[in-house]
């Protein structure tokens, strides 16, 4: 839909009215215990997929629901103001999976991965950041020489979103080491694909239910059919692909920001000092006045970005800032709503602590604010 | 086979309920959903088409903006529905409003295999009365406070629920059961419901497409045909939280008497 008047139409309401009604009654009651203990909630998954939110925004023809990139962003919205944790495993599998196998795949993938993948039947991720390849994604070490039929693919990921638990990988390797940015293609690897491992999962400061860990790969053989995009165009494809990515993490960034603020409302109304509601201090009002103004910005510029990109228009400097506003207001919303719960607030007994947690990730993952900064000012050719 | 599910849109009562000056609703004024009742008879409605594939056909009587709740119901998984609005219908109580819902329903079709399916009662007047009135008009037999369905070709066997146990009733097609929320737990829309809902069939009757229903005659529809008369509406004081007494007979005797003395009630 053109969001254009800024009011939504009847069933992206109804989408977010769903999408709430879910988040409220199955994620929330887990978002802490997934937190304390590391576990990635798989039952969540599977009752999403029953609803059609592993394939939001993909044709009916590929297994998908058949709505649009707004629907999309409103559920990782929707999740993340109750759960960080969900919101990044629908993204990661959404945006970083799906999204380019849609977007660059032949038939044949299309019709062999995407229908499993929007039903929930596999899960997705994505692997390009390496030990010495991070912001620099060119510095790519993991090689994939062609024998025959198949690429034999040699190195390693590290930090891959949904790792523990998916089944399918896009993943980037070098084809021709001397043509650098030039000498990268994309993968599809299958868990299943011999030399192909899962290492440890991560020990994370926030999004801790979200599985992360390395990909290793040792004479892994990737049949040549599941080359993804052309050979050596792999690092647009990974380019184009965290433009998208980036539109998920803004309205993961965003929903958590807006989840603290919910929480954060509710408990100045209740918190009594001084013989008055904490929410009876202008300082409390002003705070949250903020608050809100800065998360409205914030969700305005996730879902304009989101509509470009369902517009099929260039989105690039668009994500960029849908990213790096509504991160670094995730950030400053959630440490922000600790101050307001004061000590409770630093308590596991209150979820903004987690919250607080859970934000800063959204100002480094999937290119940090120093890259959306660049991107920005890219679009603007100052350089 | 066809199932038809009456579903009504009623307040939020978590919102305030607003009286017009003739005692009936101010509907204009208040947050709606769907009455938390009928969605246990659309679950149910939708279970036994996921295990016959039966069709699933919903039909509310309402101003026109409860077209909305339908499109939700058809998002849940409905497959066609019907709005039943005319300013004629206007003012009915649950004389009159099962009048014109019965006749909306004969319009419809029900016959052998077919079920009426109704929640046990709606939130904003809690009377259990249009669901078993919409039966007797239809000339089907009914089930009320069902818990259970099972369904054995045109035999329809229920667990009707009593305050003190239960009741297994035999019946069969066509029929109307209330349900309630004992039967089951809704399930929610989908995303691929909610992206098709618009697209599934959506009719409204009014009166000019009523008119010549049996049932409905400008006396027996609308204020003029409803014999029930709203002085006030309002929302009940809650109950305190009950206190429950442990120990042997002799003991919670006496805790209860002292407690009884406490508040000077012996």
């Amino acid at each position: 839909m053109p969001y254009t008047d800024f009011a939504l139409d009847r069933q992206h309401e109804m989408l977010r009215s769903m999408y709430r009604e879910f988040a409220e009654t199955e994620v929330k009651p887990l978002a802490a215990e997934i937190d304390e203990t590391e576990r990635f909630p798989m039952e969540t998954v599977e009752k999403m997929a029953k609803l059609g939110m592993m394939g939001i925004y993909f044709p009916k023809e590929y297994g998908g629901a058949g709505a649009d990139v707004l629907a999309y962003v409103m559920a990782i919205e929707e999740l993340s103001k109750v759960c960080g944790t969900t919101g990044v495993v629908l993204s990661g599998h959404t945006s970083l999976c799906c999204a380019p196998i849609f977007e660059n795949g032949t038939e044949e993938q299309k019709k062999k991965y995407l229908p499993r993948l929007c039903s929930g039947e596999w899960i997705g991720a994505f692997g390009l950041t390496e030990p010495n390849a991070g912001t620099d994604a060119s510095g790519q070490q993991t090689t994939a020489v062609l024998d025959g039929d198949h690429y034999v693919l040699n190195g390693s990921k590290i930090f891959i979103t949904n790792a523990g638990v998916a089944n399918v990988f896009v993943v980037f390797a070098m084809t021709d080491p001397s043509q650098g940015n030039h000498g990268i293609s994309a993968f599809i690897v299958e868990r299943t694909f011999p030399g192909f491992s899962v290492g440890k999962p991560e020990k994370k400061m926030g999004i801790r239910g979200s599985s992360t860990c390395e990909l290793i790969f040792e004479d892994c053989i990737v049949p040549k059919e599941n080359l993804l995009g052309r050979e050596n165009k792999g690092f647009k494809l990974a380019m184009c692909t965290l433009d998208g990515g980036r539109i998920g993490i803004a309205a993961q960034a965003l929903g958590i920001g807006e989840g603290a603020l919910d929480e954060t409302i509710a408990y100045t109304k209740e918190r009594v000092q001084f013989h008055r509601r904490l929410s009876q201090f202008q300082n409390t009002q002003f705070q949250i006045a903020d608050m809100a103004a800065h998360l409205q910005a914030a969700q305005y510029l996730v879902y304009a970005a989101a509509c470009k990109k369902g517009q099929h228009l260039p989105y690039s400097a668009d994500a960029a800032m849908a990213k790096l506003v509504a991160a670094e207001t995730a950030s400053d919303v959630t440490r922000r709503c600790v101050q307001l719960f004061g000590g409770y607030g630093y308590t596991r007994e209150y979820p903004v602590e987690r919250m607080m947690r859970d934000a800063k990730i959204t100002e480094i993952y999937e290119g940090t604010s120093e890259v959306m900064r660049m991107v920005i000012a890219s679009s603007l050719k100052v350089n | 086979m066809k199932i038809i599910v009456c579903v009504k849109q009623v307040p939020d009562t978590s919102g305030k309920v607003a009286v017009n000056p003739d005692g009936t609703l101010n509907r204009a004024s208040m947050q709606t959903i769907t009455n938390p009742d009928d969605l246990n008879a659309v679950e149910a409605a939708l279970a036994l088409k996921d295990t016959t594939g039966c069709q699933v056909v919903v039909v509310s009587m309402g101003p026109p903006p409860a077209e909305g709740m339908l499109r939700e119901v058809l998002a849940r998984g409905a497959d066609e529905a019907y709005l039943v609005s005319a300013r004629e219908f206007g003012g009915s109580d649950t004389f009159a409003t099962s009048q014109i819902i019965a006749a909306a329903i004969h319009r419809i079709g029900v016959g052998e295999g077919d079920i009426v399916l109704c929640g046990r009662q709606a939130i904003d007047g809690d009377t259990a009365q249009v669901g078993p009135q919409i039966a007797e008009k239809l000339h089907i037999p009914q089930v009320s406070y069902v818990a259970d369905i099972q369904m054995d070709g045109s035999t329809v066997t229920c667990k009707r629920i009593l305050e003190d146990g239960y009741m297994t009733v035999r019946t069969q097609t066509p029929c109307l059961l209330t349900c309630i929320k004992e039967l089951n737990t809704p399930r929610y829309m989908s995303v691929p419901g909610i992206v098709g809902c618009y697209d599934k069939p959506l009719t409204v009757l009014n009166y000019e497409a009523l008119k010549d229903e049996p049932l409905i005659e400008v006396d027996t529809i609308g204020l003029a045909g409803s014999p029930t008369n709203i002085l006030t509406s309002f929302t009940p004081p809650q109950k305190g939280a009950g206190m429950m007494l442990e120990g042997d007979g002799k003991e919670t005797c006496e805790k209860l008497a002292g407690l009884l003395a406490d508040k000077h009630i012996i």
